[in-house]
């Protein structure tokens, strides 16, 4: 008797959930893919944000956005369906396609290069400096290096 | 007047002309010791007054244009294009830089006062100053030449001159207009000056590290006019575009942050160069490269090569400006090959844990920032060239991509002045780096307690949440990090001084200006990200509101009082007036607009914003609805964007600190005396003291 309930709770929960998560789902579903659209209409506005008076693509193409999310389509085939609609520039990053994945990895790969690189040649100098012998300090040195106390203590 | 205009023109050209020739011919005579009839110094001499004549030439000009544009004179083709009777005094002042031409004479005219300036001051250095007054002038010819030949501003009407202009855009049409472009191209234009004075070092094997503090104000006034026009740019973009946010990653506003990013590396690393006479190469490459950028990013808004609703129209100038960054390219390449043996470093980092390192790396992370924005920027160019097909980078890309770049730069702003010049101990690591770690985490426990969940960027395609959640705790990281700075310098003067904490912080930021300006700069820019990191928060609401009928978002109801329209000789507008309450008390009454512009018969946004430390209430007219005639109003609940402007204004305060001289030793030490003899903080504040 104790378990019907609790399992009757838990059935309950769990529908509440899903439903609640498909209506959630949808609105951020809608909000996702708003976004991941420019409006065609030439005002390089993201789709979900393009307000300009008498627009005469943003609320139709919304609409379509709509329409597909109401009839299933998952987020890939809606994006396709609309860059083949209305050309790639629709798309307001380029896809993870052969030649525009190079869009995503270059930025990344360069910083990741630079660390790298300027990691080794540290260690490099660090390495020569640490073999040539040490030399007494240039005339410079200890009124730099007073500067230096100066500017970067009291 | 247009003749007037256009004879200055010709005139500016001209002395420009002489002032490249002749400075290039004494230099030249110097540099040899070659003598002629007329002695180099001389001929130096009178370059020098024809640059200050051609600054008199180009204001005259820039006179003439503005005062086409108050006498409504629409004989001439750009007073007509970017003006019109009905327009306010202040829009015909800012019709100078509306347009192509215009905007091109502006350039011309601020670089002709800095080389006024710059030519003023040449005793500070006779021989640097000629090769960066002759370096300007040339660029200055460029200008010149353009508004000569290509793009001339007082082009006239052929037949019959139109009674009225055809007016300013609408969207320019807004007080922030009148101020951001000119700070903006101040900040552009400016760059010219530490480009001139290291090419001219570089040219002359100027020994030592003098240019550079000759020209470390010229880069930080210019550096803070950029930052200015940006964050002006951005709140334009808030107030007047009515899309809810202030910064899209349009090409036009990635061109002006391309030039900051790298002019904040160089003044950055400039530091190095003269503190440890390292990077010379670099820092002459930064500032090339900052320059270069400059000119590219006024080449993208005008020669139709990336698409931007910023952009002026597509000209043939584009042509001009590529060959003029092909020749600036390949003067700083030859320069650099033949004089780089004078660019080597006196020292070498020692340690991967220093000072040094931690520059190298905010460097190498800033240089990383600005690829990124030119290659999304250019990459659509790039995809037709490969693909023949254009695409788009926008926000979401820049979101993925440049944002964990930011972020990471934000994180060494806070590790690297806890980190010694040459090399830091573990020991002394641990003992800086507890407070703010301890700090990070708290503020990592409350952010999450707040109800941010970072974890959601595995579960769902937004990382607005977890970049937010690093955000403010790396905000944390750093704060501590610089208060506990200014605390542990302002308690030692305290000790020594008997002034309480606040005018010991005063002292202690006198003494160094650059290194605590610095810090306050810094501060700004935590207090910035804070506030761009609300955005990851924002809500909206589109509605139809009726009269006397109600809107809710977070803590406000508004309420339609009415809504009606209106019109003046300028526009006519249609408006509605809420009243916002909150906890039932109202607030205040937000007004947006719909303007219609007669002249350019052009509509406009006017936001009606309510604007807290917690969130702005950002609320757009976005029309009428045509079935019912009642209007659809559309509102934003922004958390934490006033932060961004009051980060600003502490980046201005700091970069004003930074500015000031240092209180010298001997000052300080008078002072210090005097402070030792009196009992109290309060006698020395009596005596105007610190």
């Amino acid at each position: 008797m104790l378990k019907l309930p609790g399992l009757g709770r838990l059935v309950t929960i769990t529908l509440v959930a899903v439903i609640t998560m498909g209506a959630a789902s949808t609105a951020v579903r809608y909000n996702d893919l708003g976004h991941k659209m420019m409006c065609v209409c030439g005002c390089n506005q993201i789709l979900i944000e393009c307000n300009h008076l008498g627009c005469p693509d943003s609320d139709r193409m919304l609409g379509e956005l709509r329409a597909s999310i109401a009839g299933g389509s998952n987020d890939d085939a809606i994006l396709t369906a609309f860059q083949e609609k209305y050309g790639p520039t629709v798309l307001a990053a380029p896809m993870l396609t052969k030649f525009n994945v190079i869009a995503w990895i270059v930025p990344p790969a360069v910083l990741i290069l630079g660390i790298v690189a300027t990691a080794v040649l540290v260690r490099r100098w660090r390495l020569r400096a640490a073999a040539i012998p040490a030399t007494p300090p240039a005339p410079h040195f200890p009124a730099m290096r007073e500067r230096i106390r100066r500017e970067t203590e009291l | 007047m247009p003749t007037f205009g256009s004879f200055a023109l010709l005139f500016a050209l001209a002395l420009s002309g002489y002032t490249l020739v002749a400075g290039a011919v004494a230099l030249r005579q110097l540099a040899t010791g070659s003598r002629s009839r007329v002695s180099p110094e001389r001929l130096a001499e009178t370059a020098r007054r024809a640059g200050i004549g051609s600054f008199v030439a180009t204001t005259a000009a820039a006179f003439a244009l503005v005062w086409a544009a108050f006498n409504n004179d629409f004989s001439v083709a750009y007073i007509l294009h970017h003006s019109n009777r009905a327009l306010p005094g202040p829009y015909k002042f800012a019709a100078l830089w509306s347009g192509q031409e215009g905007s091109l004479l502006l350039w011309a005219w601020l670089l002709s006062i800095y080389g006024f300036v710059l030519r003023l001051r040449h005793k500070v250095d006779v021989k640097l100053t000629a090769y960066a007054s002759t370096i300007l002038a040339g660029i200055q010819i460029f200008f010149l030449l353009l508004l000569n030949f290509a793009a001339t501003p007082f082009s006239l009407v052929g037949g019959t001159v139109p009674p009225d202009g055809f007016g300013l855009n609408p969207l320019l049409q807004y007080p922030e207009m009148v101020i951001h472009p000119p700070m903006l191209y101040l900040g552009y234009v400016g760059f010219a000056v530490p480009f001139a004075f290291a090419l001219g070092a570089l040219m002359m094997r100027y020994p030592g590290e003098k240019w550079i503090h000759i020209t470390r104000r010229w880069t930080m006034v210019t550096w803070l006019f950029l930052t200015c026009g940006i964050f002006l740019g951005a709140h334009w973009a808030y107030s007047v575009l009515g899309w809810g946010g202030y910064w899209g990653w349009d090409p036009v506003e990635n061109a002006s942050l391309m030039p900051w990013l790298t002019g904040t590396a160089f003044l950055h690393s400039v530091m190095m160069q003269e503190k440890r006479g390292m990077m010379k190469s670099w820092n002459v490459w930064l500032i090339f490269s900052t320059f270069l950028l400059a000119i590219f990013g006024t080449l993208l808004t005008r020669s139709g090569l990336v698409s931007s609703v910023h952009a002026f129209a597509q000209s043939s100038i584009g042509t001009w400006f590529w060959t003029f960054l092909v020749i600036v390219l390949s003067v700083c390449l030859f320069t650099f090959i033949l004089q780089r043996d004078h660019l080597k470093a006196e020292n070498k980092i020692e340690s991967l844990v220093s000072r040094e390192s931690s520059f190298l790396f905010n460097n190498l992370v800033l240089l990383a920032a600005c690829f990124t924005v030119l290659w999304g920027t250019l990459f659509p160019v790039l995809s037709e060239y490969i693909q023949g097909n254009k695409v788009t980078v926008g926000a979401p890309f820049y979101n993925r991509v440049a944002v964990p770049i930011g972020l990471f730069l934000l994180f060494l702003t806070g590790i690297g002045p806890l980190l010694a010049w040459r090399s830091s101990s573990f020991k002394s690591i641990r003992k800086n780096f507890v407070l703010p770690s301890i700090a990070g985490v708290v503020t990592a426990i409350v952010v999450i307690a707040c109800g941010v969940r970072p974890w959601e960027i595995f579960t769902t395609s937004d990382q607005g949440s977890f970049y937010s959640f690093i955000a403010f705790t790396l905000a944390a990281v750093v704060v501590t990090a610089i208060s506990a700075e200014f605390l542990r310098g302002a308690g030692v003067i305290a000790r020594h001084t008997g002034q309480n904490l606040l005018a010991s912080m005063v002292h202690l930021a006198r003494r160094n200006t650059r290194r605590y300006g610095g810090y306050i700069v810094h501060f700004g820019v935590v207090v910035i990200f804070i506030g761009i990191a609300g955005s990851a928060f924002n809500q909206s609401k589109e509605e139809e509101l009726g009269f006397k009928q109600s809107l809710n978002i977070g803590p406000y109801r508004i309420d339609c009082q009415s809504y009606s329209q209106d019109s003046n000789a300028n526009y006519d507008t249609e408006y509605a007036l809420l009243d916002v309450y909150r906890g039932g008390k109202k607030v205040t009454q937000l007004a947006p607009e719909k303007r219609f512009y007669t002249a350019s018969q052009q509509p406009s946004t006017i936001v009606a914003n309510h604007s807290t430390l917690a969130w702005d209430l950002y609320v757009i007219y976005a029309g009428k609805n045509p079935d019912t005639g009642q209007p659809i109003i559309k509102v934003f609940l922004n958390p934490l964007v006033a932060w961004i402007w009051i980060g600003v204004g502490i980046v201005v305060l700091g970069t004003g600190v930074a500015l000031v001289p240092n209180m010298t030793a001997a000052l300080a030490a008078s002072r210090n005396r005097a402070v030792a003899l009196t009992p109290s903080a309060e006698a020395v504040a009596a005596r105007g003291g610190d």
